[in-house]
């Protein structure tokens, strides 16, 4: 549970926290950092790894901060990340 | 589409026309659906008069912004599986050279009738000329080839028109149909054979499946098969230098020479099968007149006459202007003492003559504006030259 | 994180041609990516879309789609597509391709094409300049800008682009920036799904060049730009949408109906073929 909310929210048996699975396709990355920045949880940032095209590709900070927005895929120009859902476990 | 229509094609027989309806009902006949042009003197009354007959086929019409424009659009018609033309004369031709390039290199087929008037520029529109001849070859930049043909008659302008889609459909070019203002505007019989009796040539189709597909990977004849959109097939063309998947490869000497060089052989080494040309009294001639289009009615007049007066001249008319007839001309040229060649320009396809003869020489009579060299000036030239 | 998974947009691309030639951070693949996704949310049946480009970075894109495609000459892909259009109805043809390629050489087509009413779908990737020739002038460069032929700034006025759409009377008109990835694919599926010609500005970032000159060296400082500078405008007037450093407006400007040239030409047909009389 995030520290800030000080009580169980009366729907949270309900409403599937995201269990998000990101994939980065790291040698077709050029490093423009557009996935970075405009992540709204800050859930990436850049590696030191040099991937096959000279340039830092992502990497994942925290997955489980994830909430599959998925602006990563839509403004990635490459097709260089992208993400899913896990699949469940148990509901 | 054809469900919605009635079929009106001319019934066969004889019919008094110009040379533009003509022309306009042999694209019809050659199941052309597509027109796209732009007004000019003299092949307006090809667009005027398709612009009524093409809806009577389900076809379509379509008066585009310019010629660019125009012939851009026929190519788009040809890729979706379209037989498409367009007409124009001298300025437009020059406006439409570079997408000439863009049909040869992408292989699309489609005709283009360059109705020739007084040139350069603007010109003297409602005056004949045969000016744009080697325009036809050479006008867009680039090595490439196309097949240009030179109608004589009226029933020629109905004639050619369908054979140039049946080369535009054999060899995936563009097809030139080079006529003049006077074959254009002039009224003749014209003699329109019963549909069954029309020979009609299809492009090939793929013999691969959608998956295996390269949409320029040629046959034997080095012609592709031609797939078109919305059949699945999915495939890329372009401008660019590209390989047989038609992706580009702007970078690679060896793909650049494999495909210029083939669009270049695919006319050149079929040209057997395409190059026509009429010999008249050239069996025994002594002189030959080699002529194309309205110039050669007078030709053939001039040597008529020369046979009257005891002088045996014979007529070689060029049907197909590009491939070029070399190798008749040579034959020609062989026998013969001198070579007359009558043109309505400063000097054209005399050097193609010039070229296939050799060493025999050739007279060279040219006629600019109003009226082609009337008989009896190409008589006195067959005469001053025996 | 785990092994990695095929992208879910690759039966869009042609994978023989990816990764594309596009520059690190430059918008193209964006609008690329933007399209696919309308594409995917349509389930668009791929058969029947045709994609044509002009001459331009963008216009690769044509070949990367994985669909009947062609890249035409500078400036044609409009009248191609018109072509193509007419041919065949069914057919959904979507021209991608650049500002200079659309408006300078290709102007005059793109006005005739929006007068006629002919159903393409057009979408400009406006980068303010010519990138694939190396950053030259083009006629959506901002006033002042550098560029490879304006050295000393440009002195010409730049088109305002949806006011040209609109004032040729194309029936469904909008700019985006490719920082408005969401919007933009709404856009397109819109587009797409209407009839007439429709048109779609996306500002996009050149960074390598057109940014480079003009004080924005990475992909990150146009979007930057884009971010604080876009305002959305839904509906208002489009001769007011500017584009200047501090001010973009985006939006959708025009969403009317009116036939297109297509269906009145086989309305047209129809009423022809029912007086017809034999000859």
């Amino acid at each position: 549970m995030p520290e800030r909310i000080k009580h169980q929210p009366l729907d949270s048996k309900k409403i599937k926290q995201p269990d998000a699975e990101i994939h980065i396709i790291k040698d077709q990355c050029k490093g423009c950092g557009f996935c970075i920045e405009f992540c709204p949880k800050k859930v990436l940032e850049e590696s030191q790894e040099i991937n096959a095209r000279g340039v830092h590709p992502p990497k994942i900070v925290d997955e489980s901060k994830c909430i599959i927005c998925s602006f990563c895929t839509a403004v990635c120009p490459d097709f260089a990340i992208f993400v899913t859902e896990k699949p469940s476990k148990e509901e | 589409m054809s469900s919605m229509t009635k079929k009106r094609v001319l019934p066969s027989g004889a019919r008094f026309m110009s040379g533009d309806i003509a022309c306009a009902e042999g694209a019809i006949a050659a199941g052309c659906r597509f027109f796209a042009g732009y007004p000019i003197t003299p092949a307006t009354e090809i667009a005027e008069h398709l612009s009524a007959r093409m809806p009577e086929f389900g076809g379509i019409y379509i008066q585009m912004e310019d010629e660019i424009a125009s012939l851009v659009a026929v190519i788009g018609a040809s890729y979706a599986g379209l037989k498409a033309m367009t007409a124009t004369s001298g300025p437009g031709f020059s406006l439409m050279q570079e997408n000439i390039g863009l049909a040869a290199m992408t292989e699309a087929p489609c005709v283009i009738v360059d109705i020739m008037r007084g040139g350069p520029s603007t010109g003297q529109p409602t005056l004949p000329g045969q000016q744009d001849v080697m325009q036809a070859k050479w006008g867009s930049h680039g090595d490439y080839s196309i097949i240009a043909l030179s109608p004589s008659s009226v029933q020629e302008m109905f004639n050619l028109t369908i054979e140039a889609f049946n080369m535009a459909e054999t060899y995936r070019v563009p097809a030139l149909v080079m006529g003049d203002e006077i074959v254009a505007h002039m009224w003749e019989k014209v003699v329109i054979p019963p549909a069954s009796e029309i020979r009609i040539v299809n492009r090939k189709k793929p013999h691969d499946s959608r998956d295996k597909y390269e949409p320029f990977m040629p046959d034997d004849d080095l012609v592709p098969p031609m797939a078109c959109f919305g059949e699945g097939y999915r495939f890329h063309a372009t401008g660019l230098t590209h390989d047989e998947y038609g992706y580009p490869r702007t970078q690679s000497s060896e793909v650049q020479s494999k495909l210029v060089r083939r669009l270049c052989e695919k006319v050149s080494r079929n040209e057997d099968k395409i190059i026509r040309v009429e010999k008249v009294m050239l069996e025994d001639a002594d002189v030959a007149v080699v002529a194309y289009g309205i110039v050669a009615r007078a030709a053939l007049s001039a040597v008529r006459k020369a046979r009257e007066a005891g002088i045996k001249a014979g007529l070689l008319r060029l049907i197909t202007l590009w491939p070029f007839p070399e190798k008749h001309v040579a034959a020609v040229t062989n026998q013969v003492k001198t070579i007359v060649v009558p043109e309505m320009n400063c000097g054209q396809m005399v050097r193609e003559v010039e070229r296939a003869a050799k060493e025999t020489p050739v007279a060279f009579l040219s006629k600019l504006g109003e009226d082609p060299h009337t008989p009896n000036e190409i008589l006195k030239v067959i005469k001053g030259n025996i | 994180m785990v092994q990695e998974m095929v992208h879910p947009f690759s039966k869009y691309l042609r994978s023989a041609m990816i990764p594309h030639i596009w520059c690190s951070g430059c918008g193209n693949g964006v609008v690329l990516n933007s399209f696919v996704h309308a594409l995917d949310e349509l389930q668009m049946d791929l058969d029947k879309l045709v994609v044509v480009s002009g001459i331009g970075c963008i216009g690769r894109s044509a070949g990367y789609t994985n669909a009947d495609s062609f890249h035409t000459t500078h400036g044609r892909a409009i009248p191609f597509a018109t072509g193509v259009k007419l041919a065949n109805p069914e057919l959904e043809v979507v021209v991608i391709s650049g500002d200079g390629d659309l408006f300078a050489i290709g102007g005059n087509h793109f006005i005739h094409a929006a007068r006629r009413n002919i159903g393409i779908k057009v979408i400009c990737a406006n980068n303010f300049n010519y990138g694939m020739t190396g950053g030259q002038q083009g006629p959506t460069t901002p006033l002042e800008s550098l560029t490879t032929t304006t050295p000393y700034g440009n002195i010409e006025h730049p088109f305002n682009l949806v006011h040209l759409a609109a004032a040729s009377g194309a029936t469904y008109v909008a700019r985006w920036t490719t920082l408005h990835v969401r919007r933009l694919t709404q856009s397109i599926k819109r587009m797409l799904q209407k009839e007439g010609f429709c048109f779609i500005e996306v500002v996009t970032p050149c960074p390598e060049i057109f940014g480079r000159h003009n004080k924005m060296r990475t992909g990150l400082e146009m979007m930057e730009w884009f971010k604080r500078s876009s305002v959305v405008e839904n509906f208002s007037d489009p001769s007011k949408a500017e584009i200047t450093p501090e001010r973009i407006v985006v939006g959708e400007f025009v969403n009317v109906q009116k036939v297109s040239y297509e269906k009145f030409f086989h309305e047209k047909l129809a009423q022809i073929n029912e007086k017809a009389v034999e000859w």
